[in-house]
Order: C-alpha cells, then structure tokens, then sequence
C-alpha cells in the first residue's frame, strides 16, 4: 500500500521523507543536538517525578504570575534559537569574501534571516514584554489576578504553540526565505511554493490570537481592577505604559491577523489579492502589514520605557520627575504610532507630500521621546543613586537609545532614506533601538523583578559581567554596519566582492561573540544564583526600597497576592505608604475567592498547533478532524459553569503568619 | 498632596471586607466590547482592501453585471429582523421570562440562517456565472469581506444553539445572562457591519 502515491498523498499531505532536511549536515547536527537535550530534559523530569507538578502548578495555572513566568522562560528559551541564528549569519558574513561561498549555501541561508527576525520579534521580544506585564501589572494595581485568568492561560499556550510551529519548520521542510515580513509577489505561491511561508503564515497566526487576547485581558485588568483610590493619573509608569502597549495590540494585531489571511486566501485559494495580474497590488500588503508593523514596535518599546521609569525613580529614591509629562508622551507616542507606517517604504514612489508628511510625523515622535529621556535625566539629578544592575542597564539604554533615535531622525528624512533604504545602516538602526532599548529595558526588568518573583535576587557578579558584554558587543556588533550601510552594503547579502569591506564585518562578528558571552553571562547568573539562593534571599518584600505595590507584599507573593485589597492615596503608593507609618494587618482574614486552575489552554492551543501543521502540509483530513475536535473543546469547555473556589480564610492566615514571622526575623537580624 | 500626613490620621490603607474580585461580569461586557473593536478593525482592513481593488476587475465583470439588488434587500431585511428580534429576546430575558426569550431567540435562529442560505445562492449563482473569486481583485476582496461577514453569522449561529442548549439547562443564571448579553453585542455589531456592506458594496457598486 506504501507504493500507492494518490494514497500516500491523500494521508500526509505533501509531507514526504524528502522533506527532512537530511543533506544539509548543519540541520542535522543542530537537530541531534536539539533531540539530545530534548530527551535529557524529558529524562530528567521523568526521573524527578515533575511532570505532575509541573502540569498542575505550572501549565495549567491561571495564576498570572506564573503564567508570566512562563512567558519570561519562553522568552529566553527563544532568545537562544534566534541569537543562534545572529552568530550564524555574522560568521558566515565574515567569511564570504574573496571567492569564498561562507559556509550556508543561499536556501539555508534565506532562511535563517526570516527565522531570525520572526524569532527575535514574536518569541523574544513579545512573550518578555507579555511576561512582564502579565507579572507585575496586577500586583502594581492592588489586584488579585487579571479579567480573565483562563483566556490568559490561553493566550499563554498560543503564543508557545507559535514558537513550537516555528522550531517544527527547522527539523521538518523549511522555513520561510522572504525576510521577516514576507513581501509578496516573492511570499506569493508562484516564487515560494514550498511549506516556509506556510509555517510562517500559521506560526504568526497562532501566536497572534494569543497576543490579541491578552491584549483585551490586560486592558480590561487595568481599566477595571484597580485597587481603590488609584485615579488613572495615580497609576504607576510601568501600568501606564502597559495600558498604552495593550491599546495598540488591540488596535494592530487584527490587522496582522487579516492581512496574513489574505495571503493566505493568495496562496491556497488562488484570490488575487497580492498578485502582479488579474487586479492585485502587491504593495497594498506593504502598505497593510506596515500598519500593523509600526505600532509593533512601540508596543515592544513602551513597556521598556515603562521599565526605566520605574527603576530610574527607585534607584534614585525619588519621585519621578514629571510624571505627567511622562503619561502624555506615553500617549502621544501611542497616537502617533499609527500615522508613521509609511516611513517603512519612502521608495514606493508615493510622492513628495505623502513622503513628507509621513517624513515629519515621524520626526515628531522623536519630542515625547526625547522628553521622556529628560524626565529621566532630572529624575537623576540631585538623586541619591544606586548603581544596581536595573540603573546600569537604563544607564547604558539612555546612551545607546540616543543614537539609535538620532539616525531613526536621520532615516525619516526622505531623500536620506532613498540612499539608505534597505542597507546595513537600516540593520544597524532597527537593531540600535530594539537591542539598546527593548533588550536593555528587559534585562533591566527582570533583574528588578526577579527578586519579587522568586525571592532571592540575582547574582550581581555575573548579572555584570552579562551587562559588560552585552553593552561592549552591542557596540561593536551594529557600529560596523552603520559605516557599511553608508557605504552602500545592502542587507540580506550573503557574499561579497569587495574585499576592502570584510574588516567591518570581522568587527561585526566580534561584537557576535562578546554579545554570545554577555547570553552565556546571563545563564550562568540564573544557574549561579539559584545554587546562591540562601545568600541572595530576600525575606522582606521590598529588597530594592520600591516605590509601587508589588513591593507591599511577600516575595514570592502568595497566590491571592493580596491578603486586604490596598487602599490608593497617592502615586507611588508604596512609599507613600512607607512613609506614613502603614502597618501590615496581622489578623482579621477573610476566604479569597480565586479562578480554579484549568487544562483547557493547554488543549485548545494543542489542537490549533495540530491544525496548522494540517494546513502547512495540505493534509485536509488531519485539518478537518482538528478544526472540528477544537471547536467542539472550546463548546465542551463553556458547559464548565464550576470554574472558582475560596482560599479559606484559615489557609490565609497561615501564610500570612508565616510572613509576619519572617518579617520579624528579619527587622532583628537587621 | 498636603505633606503634614502623619499616622495619627485614621487614613485606611486596606479593605477590611472586600467582596470586589467576584463582580467580573462588568469586565466580561468591557472585554467583549474591545474584542469587538478589534474584530471591526478587521472589517475596517477588508473594506480598505475593497475599496482598493474594488474597480479592479481585470476585463471581468463589475458589479453591475452581477449584483442583484431586491435579492440582496431582502437579505439585508433578514439581517435586520434578526436583530430586532434579538431585541425582544433580551427584553424577555429582563422579564425572566425563559420560554418566550427561547422562542424569540428560535426566529432569531431562523431568520440569521434565511440570510446565510440567500447569501450562499447568490454566492453559488456568481460562481456559476464564472464570477469566482479567483477571477479579479474586485472578485476576490468582494468575496472576502462578505464571506468573512458570512462566517460571523456562523459563528453566531452555533453560538446562539449552544447558549439556548445552556439557558435550558441551567436557566437564567447570572453567567447565562451575561453570555447572552455578549452574543446581543456580536449580533447587533453584524448588523452594523452588514449595513455597511450593503451600502459600500451593493449600492455604490450599483453607481459605479
């Protein structure tokens, strides 16, 4: 029956042995080593006996701490596979000159840059962001969870179930060769009529459901959870730009979502969308997927500006200065995030007035921006400053960003942007603001709120040495390639004639290197400080001198975060409420009612991932069972009206008591 | 912010009784309202793709060889009653009244699946002409965004069975209620949608 080829097809599709990647030796060796780790990690939560735990404490929780952890180890599990494929592209770079092929043959080598980009921007940046916010914005809103803690778990496992689309397309067919946003006619079915841009397509669309709804999710939080007396004008920074971020996922991903849909409906339907004939425009999807892609960055960026607020008024043990102005920027940048996506394409040919306009619109983003970095200059001066490691990352954002921002002016200038369009001093750009200022706010973020997280901070030692080697390779990694794009290299290249050029790319490469040391930095911090976790304890709460809620309660915070609803006063609730005098209740505690954990997220992202790979292979029965068995969970799932229970009032108090006896430990010990 | 605050004020700091966690129906309405926002940005991105390749027919036929404007009345009439109908379902609800809402919510059902059986003739009729929606950029938008309208009314239809399934089970319960209430929402921004359709794409197709 093996012979039958209609048959064959018929059950899986166009997926055939032909489409593992066996003859590409650096595939197969990146999948042993992959499926080695895979199966030590499956053996060792075997033997250990985790997976029970791990599925009823982890995966199936609704506890939107835990879910934001969760995103946080996506985050930086992801972070490894694209900067895996960074150093793969800067080697190969400084390699192909002077006759020389590099080591990556083109199909690969397409690949991996779409990979890259895709990776960095949906599995890196996005769950970090999500993570953050989805941790710290209930406890910053006296909050005890989010709207809706199960849509969050959802939304969780879709954005995982993207990512495992996307490693899936390393180890079976291939991924997309189009760059990260697959322009069409190239993305089209005429000149890509393999799986890549079908794994592209679902990966984006599955995970994009899940950032939809954690959108509404945290929207909803912050608008209508928030503890007594916080006046919006009374929410910390970070909450801000956490609404604003969440604003324009709501406002952008549908558009990702629909134009994705239309090319899909391009290549499976045969519709003339995005075609070169019978009345398509391929640059309506320029035109389109920009209008999602602009305010993508800002809803990356924002929070990061959310973070360096928080740690720059903290560490300087002030108030942040301007606080109002901080807000409207917030939300001027917010507005003018939509009025920019032109920029992305001044060589369309659209005209001078069009050009201009999106030309100045796009300058004047750069006014909140810079008021932002004055606020929190004078929130500096005059401050009695710690130099933890959240204030040297914001530090070495301030700088960094800056000149990222400046050549962002200098690229918004049209005729600027005809020389420099689609060149290495764009690459340069891009990456100048994400890594200086998305990155840099992330690790800022995580090492401020890892202490709250898991009660112990993390080792400052190698947390520096990460921060030396990021910010070292930073500099040496993107410098290179602003002289090479003003020279002229244009992006994408993977060989190159001239020989004169190949030092820069040698640098750039060294830069690749010093930034894998500063990721190395970064594990071994982890590692080290969970085997130091004794040391680095925090028993108090607040190991920073916080200035916001999250800090009033015990770290970890327990799962009803906390015990009384706080009351509002003031902006920096915390320390207003340090300062006058606030005494913790030690009696007096009451049943929590608390969202009832659920295996349902994990189902229904389960059976999308299913579907989609159905649909990436053209194996239509597998879609059609999928679709149907995945409606039917989701139907079956609302028939679940028991869906809550009560922490009762004596298991408060218990943990409550514990932390009052750890208090009191510690203010002798001190 | 007067800063002569000292502890001797009786300033609370907590609730001592605090009951707010459980009252998330509010948020339900709030979450389903953006939800609903961000959906009518996906029309709003189809209708900008109509609008675009709306006059591209690629030497096929336009919207004046092929729309049927009483039929697409009618359907739009369907629609419509639909919606008011809805209307007196929600209103039977508020009354408590559980037999009579089933049944304004059954004409509901039966007046959203008149509507999806037209649309699917006249889709079936196009496509038997060669108007397929392969054959121009005018084809293919028009498709997709009535198709897509279509979908929703779907989707609304097993959502309506699934919640009359629900309400006869446990009754009016107050998460019926609010579920019901979400669907009101979905249904009447369907209509909205629809009215938008009918307007930008049958009638001004009818002037092009």
């Amino acid at each position: 029956m093996f012979d039958n080829p209609a048959l064959l097809k018929a059950i899986f599709g166009r997926l055939t042995l032909e489409s593992l990647p066996l003859h590409e030796p650096i595939v197969v060796a990146t999948f042993v080593v992959v499926a080695l780790g895979g199966i030590t990690l499956v053996g060792a939560l075997s033997f250990f006996r985790l997976w029970g735990y791990l599925w009823r404490e982890w995966f199936t929780s609704v506890d939107h701490k835990r879910i934001g952890v969760m995103y946080m180890v996506l985050g930086i599990v992801m972070l490894l596979r694209g900067f895996s494929d960074a150093i793969m592209m800067r080697l190969q770079q400084a390699m192909a000159f002077g006759g020389s092929e590099g080591y990556l043959n083109s199909h690969h080598y397409d690949q991996i840059f779409t990979a890259h980009g895709v990776i960095m921007i949906f599995f890196v940046a996005m769950p970090l962001v999500t993570g953050l916010m989805n941790f710290v914005v209930p406890l910053q809103i006296g909050a005890r969870d989010v709207s809706f803690p199960f849509l969050n778990n959802f939304s969780f496992w879709m954005t995982a179930g993207g990512a495992v689309i996307v490693m899936m397309s390393l180890f079976v067919g291939e991924f997309a060769r189009t760059g990260w946003l697959a322009y069409p006619p190239l993305s089209g079915i005429g000149y890509s009529p393999d799986v890549g841009v079908d794994y592209y397509i679902w990966a984006l669309q599955v995970a994009g459901v899940g950032t939809l709804l954690s959108g509404v999710n945290l929207v909803c939080t912050i608008v209508k959870m928030r503890a007594p007396g916080m006046t919006m004008m009374r929410m910390p920074i970070f909450t801000w730009t956490a609404l604003c971020t969440n604003v324009l996922i709501v406002a952008a991903f549908p558009v990702l979502t629909a134009v994705l849909a239309l090319l899909s409906l391009d290549r499976y339907v045969g519709t003339n969308f995005f075609t070169n004939d019978f009345g398509g425009n391929p640059m309506m999807y320029v035109n389109l997927i920009w209008i999602w892609g602009h305010p993508e960055v800002y809803i990356l960026i924002l929070p990061a500006f959310g973070i360096f607020s928080e740690v720059t008024s903290t560490f300087c043990g002030k108030r942040l200065f301007g606080y109002t102005s901080m807000v409207y920027a917030t939300i001027v940048i917010t507005i003018l995030s939509y009025l920019v996506w032109l920029h992305h394409f001044f060589t369309m040919g659209s005209g001078a007035s069009v050009n201009s306009f999106f030309g100045i619109t796009t300058m004047i983003i750069s006014i909140p921006t810079g008021a932002k970095i004055f606020n929190w200059l004078f929130t500096m001066y005059r401050g009695r400053i710690r130099f933890e490691l959240p204030m040297m990352w914001t530090v070495a954002f301030m700088l960094t960003f800056t000149v990222g921002g400046m050549t962002g002016v200098l690229l918004a200038v049209p005729p600027a942007d005809f020389v420099l369009h689609n060149s290495l001093f764009l690459v340069a750009h891009f990456h100048n603001v994400i890594i200086g200022g998305v990155l840099f706010g992330l690790f800022a973020g995580i090492s401020y709120w890892f202490p709250k997280a898991f009660g112990f901070r993390l080792d400052p030692f190698w947390g520096k040495m990460s921060f030396w080697f990021w910010v070292v390779g930073f500099w040496f990694a993107f410098m290179p390639l602003y002289v090479l794009g003003l020279m002229g290299v244009t992006r994408r290249l993977r060989v190159f004639d001239d020989p004169s050029l190949q030092i820069w790319f040698i640098i750039a490469a060294f830069g690749a290197f010093l930034i894998l040391l500063g990721i190395v930095s970064f594990l071994i911090q982890i590692f080290v400080s969970v085997r130091r976790r004794e040391q680095l304890r925090d028993d108090t709460g607040d190991p920073w001198d916080g200035r916001t809620l999250e800090w009033a309660t015990a770290s970890p915070p327990p799962a009803y975060n906390f015990a009384f609803t706080p009351v509002i006063h003031d902006g920096d609730a915390w320390a207003d409420m340090k300062q006058r005098g606030y005494q913790r209740p030690l009696t007096g505690f009451r049943d929590i009612h608390m969202p009832r954990n659920t295996g349902a997220g994990v189902i229904l992202a389960g059976l999308s991932v299913v579907l989609a790979v159905a649909l990436i292979w053209y194996i239509w029965w597998l879609a059609i069972v999928s679709f149907v068995a995945l409606i039917g969970y989701a139907i079956a799932h609302t028939f679940n009206y028991d869906r809550d229970f009560h922490i009762a009032s004596g298991d408060v108090t218990h943990v409550e008591d514990e932390r009052t006896r750890l208090l009191a430990a510690n203010t002798q010990a001190g | 912010m007067d800063l002569a605050h000292d502890v001797s004020d009786d300033t609370i700091f907590h609730l001592e009784d605090d009951h707010g966690h459980a009252e998330s129906g509010n948020s339900t309405m709030l979450g389903f309202w953006i939800y609903l926002m961000s959906d009518c940005l996906i029309f709003a991105m189809l209708f900008a793709v109509y609008g675009v390749l709306g006059g591209n027919y690629a030497a096929g036929p336009a919207p004046k060889d092929l729309f049927d404007l009483p039929l697409v009345a009618l359907n739009t009439t369907m629609l419509l009653l639909s919606s008011i109908t809805y209307g007196f379902a929600m209103l039977e609800m508020a009354k408590g009244r559980v037999r009579s809402m089933q049944m304004w919510l059954v004409i509901t059902g039966l007046f959203g699946l008149a509507f999806l059986g037209i649309e699917l003739y006249e889709f079936a009729h196009l496509i038997h002409e060669g108007a397929t929606p392969q054959r121009s950029g005018f084809l293919s938008s028009f498709f997709t965004l009535v198709g897509t309208h279509g979908l929703h009314v779907t989707f609304g239809l097993v959502w309506l069975v699934v919640l009359m399934v629900q309400v006869s089970r446990h009754g009016l319960i107050v998460a019926n209620q609010r579920r019901l209430m979400c669907l009101s929402m979905f249904w009447h921004f369907l209509d909205v949608i629809w009215i938008g359709v009918f307007t930008f794409v049958y009638l001004m197709g009818m002037l092009r």
